[in-house]
């Protein structure tokens, strides 16, 4: 079914569309008003999107259900706005605290990384008794942990490094990068699309390869691996932490979209929103997970706008009033999960290869149905 | 004499304040077959999983070529050249034939030895490499006995143990799988067996233990144990 010439043929496949989704961006920001939700769209789903693929990193390879996504957001976002903001900007955005602790801005993308770092440090630390704990009992812990650090960077003592429950604000975000780059926030949904992209592609060589396979083979059953010598606590730490780090980059870039950035925002709601993109686009396929992010931040955001200001598709009526794209948007949720249970992708990946497989075998032996997926009980 | 490649003493593991095996000791010769029979719950899967590190031990010593493995994690013992084949084949379901063999080899790092050793699991099942990039679940039991077995090849061990590999398989295929266990016995590696299918156990067995509620009651060379009329009535099925 698979070799490695089709493998040949799914890398070029990648790079070309990773080539098409920069044309269509850039093109987009050339053509089109800046005024558009489409860029903010993308941004967004950019954000969604890497934090979704970490989620799956840990959800669909390695079998851990986790729910602390967005603490681990959280961290990564304050700690990029508090070392980024810059010097002349502390007095004010600090005004109740004295300008906080830290006085002077590093790079951003130092911060952006150091902000991975930080979240990752934090998951190693929270992993030593979690991680012993599986299935529900995991999502209960991880879920308490994002709440309570989102308790603790509000609290007051923090002020001086966290701003306690004020804004942050003034470092640098997609739109001033742009400008500071191209002399207008043109491009900025680029600056977003490239990082999310080189990350994304980080977190596809990271499950690749021999760690990714012991990943999978953890998933599967966790007695055969250890059988096999596999380390469990070790390995999936080092998922877990690896999971993190990625979404405390997803969390800066977060807060690089939103030019401020408040620890309120970051509740468990925002962990459930990436859990949904992460099952309606299938547990365990990377791509899944980036197609539904931009299908579900499009839709929320963008395509079901005119159901909540009078006028959809063209269609007039006194039922499309504030909050009714919620309820629409609620219908095609359920739709989905009812009639699509493996998501989107399922647990494949997109691959040009298998496409290409399909068709031959259509015109081959056109009464044939395609390939039946055998369904594996355990 | 020949030298024992394992030797276990004192093994007392309990799960939860209920002993599961109450002491037992035994010794497995280099290069030979030794089997472990007896009736469901009599602790030998215990056993195995013990020596494999998966589960604790309360109480033993368990040598592995002169080495203390007893509570060590199961990579260190991996590493030392002890194997198990889980019970119930125990394969991954999503990774690719060829991905669950890499797994089994995950502990080495020598790829040329990696590559020839793949290449001797392929001789040794050619069904598995026709389906080499088949998923593992969409294989019949058989097969995935026979890539669970492949798998643990893949450590290149030195002790190899089997855990009920004739569970649930067609007559037929456990027929090959204790060709293949002879073949690899021969090729010198030592096999350490459970079965419940005594009487084919006990054919291929040099030397055989006989384990009841958590202890062994009785030992002697797999053709003594087969002519023992106890044990022709206790798992032979012999009606009187």
């Amino acid at each position: 079914m698979l070799n490695k010439k089709n493998k040949k043929i799914d890398i070029i496949a990648l790079f070309v569309i990773v080539a098409l989704l920069f044309a269509v961006d850039i093109i987009a920001e050339m053509v089109a008003p800046r005024t558009s939700l489409f860029f903010s769209v993308v941004k967004k789903s950019c954000v969604y999107a890497l934090v979704a693929v970490s989620m799956n990193l840990l959800n669909g390879f390695t079998g851990l259900f986790s729910l602390g996504q967005a603490g681990f957001m959280l961290i990564g976002a304050y700690t990029y706005a508090i070392l980024t903001i810059p010097s002349e900007m502390r007095d004010s955005v600090y005004q109740y605290f004295d300008g906080g602790l830290v006085k002077n801005p590093i790079p951003w993308p130092l911060a952006l990384i150091v902000a991975g770092l930080i979240a990752g440090i934090f998951a190693f630390l929270i992993g030593l008794p979690v991680l012993r704990l599986k299935s529900d009992y995991l999502a209960i812990a991880t879920l308490g942990f994002a709440e309570i650090i989102r308790a603790f960077v509000q609290w007051d003592k923090f002020g001086p490094l966290t701003n306690g429950s004020n804004l942050l604000r003034g470092y640098p975000t997609f739109d001033s990068l742009a400008t500071d780059w191209f002399g207008s926030p043109k491009f900025s949904s680029t600056i977003a699309l490239a990082i999310t992209v080189l990350c994304v592609l980080l977190i596809v060589l990271f499950i690749n390869s021999t760690y990714g396979r012991a990943l999978k083979a953890i998933r599967d059953d966790e007695i055969a691996a250890e059988a096999m010598g596999i380390n469990l606590a070790s390995h999936k730490q080092i998922s877990f932490i690896i999971s993190s780090f990625f979404a405390g980059i997803g969390g800066a870039l977060l807060a690089m979209h939103q030019s401020t950035i408040q620890a309120t925002a970051f509740k468990s709601a925002m962990t459930y929103e990436i859990l949904l993109i992460v099952v309606v686009g299938g547990i365990g396929s990377i791509s899944g997970s980036c197609i539904a992010s931009f299908l579900y931040i499009a839709a929320s955001e963008w395509w079901l706008r005119g159901l909540d200001s009078g006028s959809f598709l063209g269609i007039e009526s006194s039922l499309f009033r504030g909050g009714f794209r919620k309820v629409v948007f609620s219908v095609i949720i359920m739709i989905i999960v009812l009639f699509f249970r493996q998501g989107i992708m399922g647990d494949k990946e997109f691959s040009l290869s298998r496409i290409i497989e399909k068709i031959k075998r259509k015109k081959k032996t056109p009464e044939k149905k395609t390939e039946k997926k055998e369904v594996v009980t355990k | 004499m020949s030298e024992n490649i394992l030797e276990i003493k004192d093994l007392v593991v309990s799960y939860g304040g209920i002993e599961a095996v109450k002491g037992i000791s035994f010794d497995v010769p280099k290069g030979k077959i030794v089997t472990l029979i007896g009736a469901n719950g009599a602790g030998k899967s215990t056993v195995l999983k013990t020596v494999s590190g998966i589960v604790k031990p309360k109480n033993a010593s368990i040598t592995f070529e002169g080495t203390e493995i007893s509570g060590k994690t199961p990579d260190f013992i991996v590493s030392k050249g002890v194997t198990l084949v889980p019970e119930g084949r125990r394969v991954f379901p999503n990774l690719t034939v060829s991905e669950n063999l890499k797994i089994g080899a995950y502990l080495r790092k020598d790829k040329k030895a990696i590559q020839k050793d793949t290449e001797h699991v392929y001789e040794l099942f050619p069904r598995l490499k026709e389906r080499s990039w088949q998923l593992a679940g969409t294989l019949s039991g058989g097969e995935q006995q026979m890539l669970a077995v492949g798998r643990a090849l893949m450590s290149s061990p030195k002790l190899i143990m089997m855990d009920e590999p004739s569970l649930g398989l067609a007559p037929l295929v456990v027929q090959d799988i204790f060709s293949i266990i002879r073949q690899i016995n021969s090729e010198g590696i030592t096999v350490l067996l459970i079965e419940q299918n005594a009487n084919m156990a006990l054919k291929i067995a040099d030397k055989a233990y006989v384990m009841e509620t958590g202890r062994i009651t009785k030992e002697g060379t797999g053709a003594e144990l087969l002519a023992d009329e106890t044990i022709k009535e206790a798992y032979l099925g012999k009606t009187k």
